[in-house]
Parts: C-alpha cells; sequence; structure tokens
C-alpha cells in the first residue's frame, strides 16, 4: 500500500499542475469506460431474430444483427456446402503466419517462400474452383472478411516482389530502367486510391480489347497491388540506401554479377532493416482494402453497409453496431501486425547496442 | 525493353480509341463548358444547374481544400497536445495518449468517416429537438450551426487594417529583436503592441463604426436559417480525417522530440529555464527539423484522403468530378486525368517544397 502511495505522488501528483492532469484524466477515464459499457451491454440487445428487440432498447448495440448476420460477414454470399474451401484456407494462413511468427523452427526460410508463393496458387484454385473436382464459384459470390483478405493477401504477395524491383530500378544505373521506375512510382503515389480504384472499375474494360475482360475483382486487386507496390518501393529503397557502400563492392570485388551481389549480399540485409516498414506498409494496405467498398466489391466493410437496407433490420442502432463491429475486426489486425512491427523493431536495435 | 514499352503503350491506345468509337461517346475536353444539370449542396462559390462543369471542378475543387485545410489545423493541433501528452512524466497522461494513438491509428479511415457519419444523421435529434449551446450554437441531424456576421458597408476595409496592425506589430517586433542582439535588452515591448492596436482600432471605429452586425441561426419552418451552417457530411469528414491524421502527427511528434539530445534537456535546466520555455526555445525548434518532412507528407495523406468523402456523398473533386460528372458525361478518360493530375500535381509541389526545405535545415556534417 505504501509504495501504491509513493509510486503515485512521484507518477501523478507530482506537482498541483501534474495533480490536474492526473484527475481530469481519470475524469475522461471514467467517462469513456462508462459510456462504452452502458451502450456495449448494458443498454445493448443480445437476443432477437429482427429489429424488434433492438427498437426497444434505442440507447443501446443491438448485437443479434451481428450474429444474425455473421456467416454472411465471414464468407459473403459463398454457397454454405462450400465453405469448407474457405475454413481451409483460413487454417492454412493461420497456422503458417504464425509458424513464421512465432514458432522456433529452422525452416522459416523455407516457408516464407512457401507461404508468398504455394499459398496463394492454392488459395486460388480451392477459392475458385472449377479443378480437381471443385465446382466452380465465381468471385461475385465471395464476400465479407474472405474478399478483404484476398485483397490483402494479393497486394502483400504481389507488392513485395515489385517493390523490390521496382527499388532496385530507381536505383539503377541504367536512365531509362531509372526514369521509368521513378515515373511509375511517383504516379502511384501522388494519386488517392480511391481514383485509381474507379481507373480500375471504368478504364481498364476500355483499355483492353473488345471481348477481353476482367471480373470487378481482379480489376480492383490490380488496382491496390500496384499502388501498394509503389509504396513498398520507396521503403525497400530506404534500406537499400542504408547499405553500406562497401558491401556493395565487395560483392563486385567477388566478381559476383549484379543480380547474384543483390540476391546473396545486398537484399538480405536490406529487407531485414526494412521489415518494421514494410509491414506498416501492409497495415496502411489493409486499411485501404476498405475503399474497395465505394466501387461495388462486398468486402467485409461492403457487406456489413449492404445489410443495413435489409427491411428486417431497420433500427438507429444496426448501423452504428455494424461498423463497430467492423471496426473491432479491422482493429485487432491492424494492433497485431503493428505490435509485431514494433517487436522486430525492438529487437533489432537491441542487437545493434550490443554490438 | 523501351520498345516492348511503347509496343504496349500504342497498343492500349488503340484498344481505347476503338472502345470509345463504338461506345458513341464523345473525345476531347470540349464537355467542361457543357451545362452539368444538377445541383450540388455545399458551394462555397455561385453554382447552380446551369453551371458548366469547369465550374463544377472549382466547386469541388474548393470543398476539397476547405476541409483539407480546416483537417490539418485540427489535426496538427491534436497531434503535437497527444505527442506532447506521451512523453509527459504524468504516468496516466502519457498513457492515455498512447491508447488515443493505438485506437485511431489502427482504424480504417473510411470506417471512421462512416461511424461519425450515421452517429451524426442517426442518433442526432431533428431540427426542433436541437441540442444548444447559450441559444446560439446548434447541432442536429441536419448539420452545425455557428452565429456568424454579415458585414455592414465598410467592413471591407477591415483587411486592409488589420494588415497594417501586422505590419506595425512585425516592425515592432523586429526592433526589439535588434536591440536584443545589439545589447542583450530582454524589455516588453507590450505596451508598443498595444498602442499600435488601439490607434488602429480607433482609427477604423472613428471612420466607419461597427461594421458587422451579427448573424445567428435561428429556427424557422422544419429547419435553422442563418448563421454559419455546415453539413453533417463536411462536420463528419472533418472529425474523422483530424482524429486520424492526429494519431499519425502525435507519434511524429514524439519521435521528433525524442530525437534532440538528452544533453539539451540537461543544457536547458542547468540555465535554469522553466519547463515551458525549455520546451518552446529549445526542445521543439530542434525537434522540427525532424518533425516537418514526415509531417508535410502527412498533410498530403490527409488532402489525398479526403477523397474517401465519395463513401457519403460530401461534394469534393472525386465524389462530385469522378463520380457524378463522370456517370453524365461517360467521359471516363478525360475526367480521370484531370482528377488524378490535380492530385498528382499537389504531391509533386509538397516534395519538390519538401526537399527545397530539407537542403536548407539540413545540419552541415564536416
Amino acid at each position: 500500500m505504501q509504495q501504491v502511495i509513493k509510486w503515485s505522488r512521484e507518477n501523478l501528483f507530482a506537482s498541483r499542475m501534474n495533480a490536474l492532469l492526473s484527475l481530469a484524466s481519470l475524469w475522461l477515464i471514467y467517462v469513456t469506460i462508462e459510456g462504452v459499457l452502458s451502450w456495449a451491454f448494458l443498454n445493448a440487445s443480445f437476443l432477437g431474430e429482427d429489429k424488434s428487440s433492438c427498437i426497444t432498447r434505442p440507447h443501446g448495440a443491438c448485437w443479434p444483427f451481428v450474429t444474425a448476420k455473421f456467416n454472411q460477414f465471414i464468407y459473403g454470399n459463398y454457397p454454405a456446402v462450400e465453405q469448407w474451401r474457405v475454413n481451409i484456407v483460413f487454417a492454412l494462413g493461420t497456422l503458417g503466419l504464425s509458424l513464421l511468427v512465432a514458432g522456433r523452427i529452422n525452416f522459416k526460410k523455407q516457408l516464407a517462400v512457401l507461404m508468398l508463393t504455394a499459398y496463394p496458387v492454392l488459395t486460388f484454385i480451392l477459392l475458385s474452383g472449377g479443378l480437381l473436382g471443385l465446382s466452380y464459384v465465381e468471385t461475385n459470390q465471395w464476400g465479407g472478411l474472405l474478399v478483404t483478405l484476398v485483397i490483402a493477401v494479393t497486394g502483400i504477395v504481389v507488392s513485395l516482389p515489385l517493390g523490390i524491383l521496382l527499388a532496385l530500378g530507381r536505383r539503377s544505373e541504367l536512365p531509362i530502367i531509372r526514369i521509368m521506375s521513378i515515373a511509375f512510382i511517383e504516379f502511384w503515389r501522388g494519386v488517392p486510391l480511391i481514383t485509381v480504384l474507379f481507373m480500375a472499375s471504368v478504364m481498364l474494360p476500355l483499355f483492353l480489347p473488345k471481348g477481353m475482360n476482367f471480373d470487378a475483382l481482379l480489376r480492383c486487386l490490380i488496382g491496390v497491388s500496384l499502388f501498394a507496390s509503389a509504396y513498398m518501393a520507396e521503403v525497400i529503397r530506404g534500406g537499400l540506401q542504408a547499405i553500406a557502400k562497401g558491401q556493395y563492392e565487395a560483392g563486385k570485388s567477388m566478381g559476383l554479377s549484379y543480380w547474384k551481389s543483390m540476391r546473396l549480399i545486398i537484399l538480405p540485409q536490406a529487407l531485414v532493416i526494412s521489415i518494421p516498414g514494410i509491414v506498416n506498409t501492409f497495415i496502411g494496405l489493409f486499411k485501404d482494402t476498405t475503399l474497395v467498398m465505394i466501387v461495388g466489391i462486398f468486402d467485409l466493410l461492403g457487406i456489413i453497409s449492404f445489410h443495413f437496407t435489409d427491411p428486417n433490420w431497420t433500427s438507429p442502432q444496426v448501423p452504428i453496431t455494424g461498423f463497430v463491429f467492423a471496426g473491432l475486426v479491422f482493429w485487432v489486425f491492424c494492433f497485431a501486425m503493428s505490435h509485431y512491427s514494433k517487436s522486430v523493431e525492438r529487437r533489432f536495435s537491441v542487437k545493434g547496442e550490443s554490438k | 525493353m523501351v520498345a516492348a514499352f511503347i509496343g504496349l503503350v500504342w497498343w492500349l491506345v488503340d484498344n481505347t480509341v476503338a472502345n470509345l468509337a463504338s461506345q458513341n461517346v464523345a473525345t476531347g475536353f470540349g464537355f467542361l463548358g457543357n451545362n452539368t444539370g444538377f445541383d450540388i449542396n455545399q458551394k462555397l462559390i455561385a453554382y447552380d444547374e446551369t453551371s458548366s462543369y469547369q465550374r463544377l471542378l472549382l466547386v469541388g475543387l474548393l470543398n476539397t481544400a476547405i476541409v483539407s485545410v480546416l483537417g490539418i489545423l485540427f489535426a496538427t493541433l491534436i497531434g503535437f497536445m497527444v505527442g506532447l501528452a506521451s512523453l509527459s512524466d504524468n504516468w496516466l497522461v502519457s498513457k492515455l495518449a498512447f491508447i488515443y494513438v493505438e485506437i485511431f491509428r489502427n482504424l480504417p479511415l473510411l470506417i471512421q468517416i462512416l461511424f461519425w457519419y450515421v452517429l451524426l444523421i442517426e442518433i442526432l435529434p431533428h431540427p426542433k429537438k436541437s441540442f444548444g449551446l447559450w441559444e446560439v450554437f446548434f447541432l442536429n441531424n441536419r448539420g452545425l450551426y455557428l452565429p456568424w456576421f454579415t458585414t455592414l458597408p465598410g467592413g471591407g476595409y477591415l483587411l486592409s487594417v488589420i494588415g497594417l496592425f501586422g505590419a506595425g506589430c512585425f516592425y515592432v517586433a523586429r526592433k526589439a529583436r535588434n536591440m536584443r542582439e545589439l545589447n542583450g535588452q530582454t524589455k516588453a515591448y507590450v505596451r508598443n503592441y498595444i498602442l499600435i492596436g488601439v490607434i488602429c482600432l480607433g482609427g477604423y471605429l472613428s471612420l466607419w463604426g461597427v461594421p458587422f452586425e451579427a448573424n445567428l441561426p435561428a429556427l424557422k419552418g422544419f429547419n435553422f436559417r442563418g448563421g454559419l451552417s455546415f453539413t453533417p457530411e463536411f462536420v463528419a469528414l472533418l472529425v474523422a480525417l483530424s482524429l486520424y491524421t492526429s494519431s499519425f502527427i502525435a507519434e511524429i511528434v514524439r519521435a521528433g522530440v525524442l530525437s534532440v539530445s538528452k544533453g539539451q534537456f540537461e543544457a536547458a535546466k542547468a540555465l535554469g529555464l522553466p519547463s515551458s520555455v525549455t520546451m518552446n526555445k529549445v526542445i521543439i525548434p530542434q525537434a522540427l527539423r525532424v518533425i516537418i518532412p514526415p509531417l508535410t507528407s502527412q498533410y498530403l495523406n490527409l488532402t489525398k484522403n479526403s477523397s474517401l468523402a465519395a463513401a457519403i456523398a460530401y461534394p469534393e473533386l472525386v465524389s462530385v468530378f469522378a463520380g457524378t460528372a463522370l456517370n453524365q458525361t461517360g467521359q471516363a478518360v478525360e475526367i480521370i486525368f484531370i482528377t488524378m493530375s490535380i492530385y498528382l500535381f499537389l504531391s509533386l509541389l509538397t516534395s519538390f517544397l519538401m526537399n527545397t526545405y530539407n537542403a536548407r535545415v539540413a545540419l552541415v556534417e564536416k
């Protein structure tokens, strides 16, 4: 008890000003927690088949909306009998990622390569089907969290190699390659993603010959991936610039070709330095996937907003609850990623200091 | 490789021309002079159904500008406050600042915009039951109403008088600094500032009198009239942009202050400077060198992010021009080209200014 008093004296009530600030903070915490608790629990409705229970409790969350539509929020209109395919994809992804992040295994590199190459291919086969006796599921039936994750993972898988190539191109000694890389990067970084998506949905069909057409989801995937790779390129360029000149010269003096010295000496170091930046780009990309809703793709946010129009669920609290639910899901993913990036950063900075 | 690239571009252009021809869509920028035929609910300059697309573009651009400028202002204020709070000695304050940053940074901006928007239109009362403060501020599901003023004759001269006052203050401040540098005098020149102010104000009032009239919002019929009004779309967008961007600015400010070496704090303490002077005169000026480049890129991000208003139909550039106008004219290529060029121009301009600034303030190390 005495320690508590001593601690709070030093950390909360060191001066009159500090005491005032502490009291103000306590009040703020109380108001926020009280408001959130009463909205999410005390005044909320939990059970019900339609809006009736939510309308009787107008000052609290309408959780039955989320439970009733939960399957839609995760899978969209993916046929119920085929949803096991989505589950396998989710399970494999979770397993692979958790092994990569937390597992103490000695085949991490191989696993990372596998996750970036074999996993996307397998995912594509499983999800869209039409092969190996799996029935074909059109992409306009995909939706919800599934589409959000498909867009995010595709963006990540495409933007990483493309970003590396662009970063190398920007530092290339060949002027044409350098200028083309700079123009590409600055163009995509200079425009908002929403205009890119508009372009993908209205202009891409114009660019292609008649009869050749992509489906809507694929067009968004292309837009998002190109957009993300420009940002990725700048992060990796930062990593490349941080590598001491001696490393490049060492590669040359060993008689290694450009690609060999990049692959064996420069990139392994540059990529490791850029991991926090890369993860931050992933977080940005993940948050940006919500924008596809504006061009009519039913990602998690899109499908939740779509269900607000369901006449069985028209109540003022439904949209608020829906957005809070969407926010929670996205927040958990983003927070986990940023936590991971911070821990990586800490690990490196400790390593650097102990030298 | 160059040949392949040129070939690709030629192929794309060829396809586009063929497609446009087959769809009977006019090409060229001639449509900019045509009438738009629709009205929008927030305009800073005169605009109606008979205005041209060119005018529409300008209206959209101005709406983008106003939400961006105000957003930048609020985001900077909140961001600096939270960033400095996260470095506070007070355990509770710094933890609260961290929580603030973690919450707002990790939520997609679009969700935040939509959330504030539904909160405003679903939860706030009808105009007849508005929340009022002192009978002059009103908030309801049609928007936010603030007291404003109307200018009477003579009001136009106010700007020039304010300019005169500013010039006077600048002159006195310069003189004070020169004195300080010359002989170390730190005499306060507050008296001089007040004198200039009194002269300007007195002169103005005796010449033109009070040139303003209060214009208070008041309930007339079903809605409020008068005063300064903001639509719920505008308020939701502004709140979301400010909160979201402020969480990034807070992190930038924190990193900037931490980048100032500890010796500087200790030196200021050893000189016996009070903590506010230490912050304002020693730490912040040095931290700004680190803070400003990422800060400008956040400003640019905020401007680009204002395009998310398309989701709640706030009439800014992307929403009215790349949205409504595109649907009406069908001239996708030209419209997307114009929209992207505007943003691209802004972003290249910002990065150019930043590079110039960086070159100027970079520490010259030997």
